[in-house]
């Protein structure tokens, strides 16, 4: 037989598209034509299938070889087609029984012995082999935790060329890898809140922050704890649901950033890109077809922004789209994708250039001041909803009472989002900071005594009306927090309270 | 002996052992070639351009055989050490060839023949029609 096929999955940003790989084998000067768009790490796959099925002790058919891979307008790229393309050869030689690739997807670059190394994006390969049903995938044994979370698919797993052909021209006498029982994930090392010494409101802040999943600003002087306590935030949120951990290993498989240990990531992850950062390591980029940015990396986590005004100001800007939507959509040569990007954003920023202790110690020019928060650009600033000024911390923890550990605000917070969810269940937001205003102002109006701090300060142009939709937010989530089913009036007071009015 | 003449002397007995080998090989091609019908015309025919191993044919077809000859595969087939760079140069020295003898138009095939002459073993000779 001199035609066969195999079945390998493209990737196109965290979606894959299955891919039909057909080899024929002709009459004519021996040699290897590759057609369907392949890029450089793919067109170099020749010379590592060659030297792979060679070293596997497998004949090199001496004949006129034509590798076409399908849909052949769809650009593919990388070293992942290595194993389904060696199959559709040797099977195409009869080397290997032609219909035994069928229904089956193989995943895997090829060293140049014949060894099997681990790609990026399994998670997302498998995915899609399940959705056209395909029930079988054979990936490299580094992969195998990572290609196991989907269920439905029967998975292998090999170390080389040559364990994968045994198998397939004897099925039931050998046996390849099977995923073992799921390993508990190790529990990451949670920074505790009760490191942070003082900063009452702060810390109420930061934990109002995740029960509402409110973006927050923490500004003050250098030292205070800002960067503590948005570490620390990530430790009040809830543990991923099963669909949530699937979404945020899916990114992370695409950016190539799972270990083998941890193939299922289960906590909320924490990015914290340095202020440097380019737009494109910011939202995601890249020549060819887009990679995932830090934005879609914190997807169900939390970004952090530390010395926010240092970002460059087309950074933050370029943030604006994905918080909006919850997703990044990127265009490139190679086509348009889509990341999720649904993360709560932490910023924290000095209050000016110098940033004494003090705040009074302060030697910048009013404008200076002025101008170095004022580069967070209003809009941006419109979608946060809280935003706190730390004060220096005066005492060094001799204080009376232990701050309060993660442990005991974690479970008020869960609390929290408990009620929130099943108030707004059947309305698509599971958290407060999703709610629309006019939303809360209609269809969840609150009496005319309990609003009326903000209605007051709405009247003596203290707050804008978008800032009372925040507030209104903000007491939504003080509520649940109190365990109560609608805020009062304290719980209004309060949420007007933890918006600074000297932050911008 | 001195240490680079004796290097020539071991790198002209290499030389001189390919040769031979080539020598056999298109020997064995042009036995073959006959066997199948086919008349030779010319055998390594040179001009300025290069050398063709062969030219035949078969009454309506001029053949332009490339023969290739090795005595294993453990560096590849023979047939693979046929680049596109050599198919060009093969391709000049046809066009000279038609000139010198002033053949009109004519059907043109270019074939490659892969001998190989193991040193213990059966020699096999391998017929790829139209390789280039």
């Amino acid at each position: 037989m001199s035609l066969a096929s195999s079945w390998a999955v493209a990737l196109h940003g965290v979606d894959g598209v299955l891919v039909e790989i057909e080899a024929h084998i002709g009459p004519g000067l021996p040699g290897l034509q590759m057609v369907g768009l392949p890029d450089t790490a793919l067109s170099e796959a020749r010379d590592r299938v060659r030297a792979a099925v060679l070293n596997s002790g497998e004949r090199w058919p001496p004949r006129r070889m034509t590798l076409a891979l399908s849909p052949a307008t769809l650009p593919k790229g990388g070293s992942s087609y290595d194993l389904a393309l060696s199959c559709a050869l040797l099977a195409a030689d009869g080397r290997v029984p032609a219909q035994r690739l069928q229904g089956l997807v193989l995943i895997g670059e090829l060293a140049l012995d014949g060894r099997l190394r681990r790609v990026r994006g399994v998670l997302p390969a498998v995915l899609a082999a399940r959705q056209v049903g395909i029930g079988e995938v054979v990936v490299p044994t580094a992969s195998l935790a990572e290609a196991s979370l989907v269920d439905g698919v029967r998975v292998h797993g090999a170390t080389c060329l040559k364990e994968v052909l045994g198998w397939l021209r004897n099925p039931d006498g050998t046996e390849l890898a099977r995923p073992g029982p799921p390993r508990p994930a190790p529990l990451a090392a949670v920074l505790d809140l009760g490191d942070v010494l003082e900063q009452g409101d702060a810390r109420w802040a930061v934990e109002v922050a995740a029960a509402g999943g409110h973006h927050l600003l923490l500004t003050g002087p250098p030292g205070t704890g800002k960067t503590m306590l948005a570490q620390r935030m990530v430790g009040l949120l809830p543990a991923l649901t099963n669909q949530e951990a699937l979404e945020v290993t899916a990114v992370h498989s695409v950016a190539g950033l799972l270990s083998p240990e941890t193939p299922l990531i289960t906590v909320p992850p924490f990015v914290a890109p340095h202020h440097t950062s380019s737009v494109a390591a910011l939202v995601g980029g890249g020549s060819g077809l887009a990679k995932p940015g830090a934005v879609s990396r914190a997807h169900r986590g939390v970004l952090f922004l530390d010395e926010v005004a240092e970002f460059g100001p087309r950074s933050l800007e370029a943030l604006r789209t994905p918080l909006e939507d919850g997703e990044v959509r990127l265009a490139r040569r190679d086509g348009v994708v889509r990341y999720p990007a649904r993360c709560q954003l932490v910023l924290a920023a000095n209050p000016c250039p110098c940033a004494p202790p003090d705040e009074r110690d302060c030697t910048c020019a009013p404008s200076a001041r002025r101008r170095y928060l004022g580069r967070l650009s209003g809009p941006l600033l419109d979608r946060v909803d809280l935003r706190v000024a730390m004060r220096p911390v005066k005492d060094m923890g001799q204080a009376d009472a232990e701050p309060e550990s993660t442990a005991t605000v974690r479970a008020r917070v869960l609390q929290a989002r408990v009620a929130a969810r099943a108030r707004w269940v059947g309305t698509g937001w599971s958290t407060n900071a999703e709610v629309p205003g006019p939303v809360l102002r209609r269809r969840f109006r609150l009496p005319r005594a309990v609003t009326e701090p903000i209605a007051a300060a709405l009247h003596r142009g203290m707050v804008t009306a978008r800032g009372a939709d925040r507030t209104l937010r903000l007491a939504w989530t003080v509520a649940d927090l109190a365990g109560r089913d609608r805020p009062l009036v304290e719980d209004v007071s309060m949420a007007m309270g933890l918006r600074d009015r000297r932050a911008p | 002996m001195e240490p680079t003449a004796q290097a020539a002397q071991c790198r002209s007995d290499i030389q001189r052992r390919s040769d031979e080998l080539g020598r056999r090989g298109e020997n064995l091609a042009a036995d073959y070639l006959a066997g199948m019908g086919l008349v030779v015309l010319s055998r390594n025919w040179r001009c300025r351009e290069g050398e063709v191993d062969l030219i035949a044919t078969d009454g309506q077809c001029l053949v332009v055989c490339e023969v290739k000859t090795r005595s294993g595969t453990g560096y590849g087939e023979p047939s693979e050490s046929v680049t596109s760079a050599k198919a060009a140069r093969i391709r000049r020295v046809t066009a000279a060839w038609l000139r010198a003898y002033r053949v009109g138009w004519c059907e043109i095939r270019f074939d490659v023949l892969a001998v190989l002459c193991p040193p213990d073993g059966p020699v096999t000779v391998e017929h790829l029609r139209g390789a280039f």
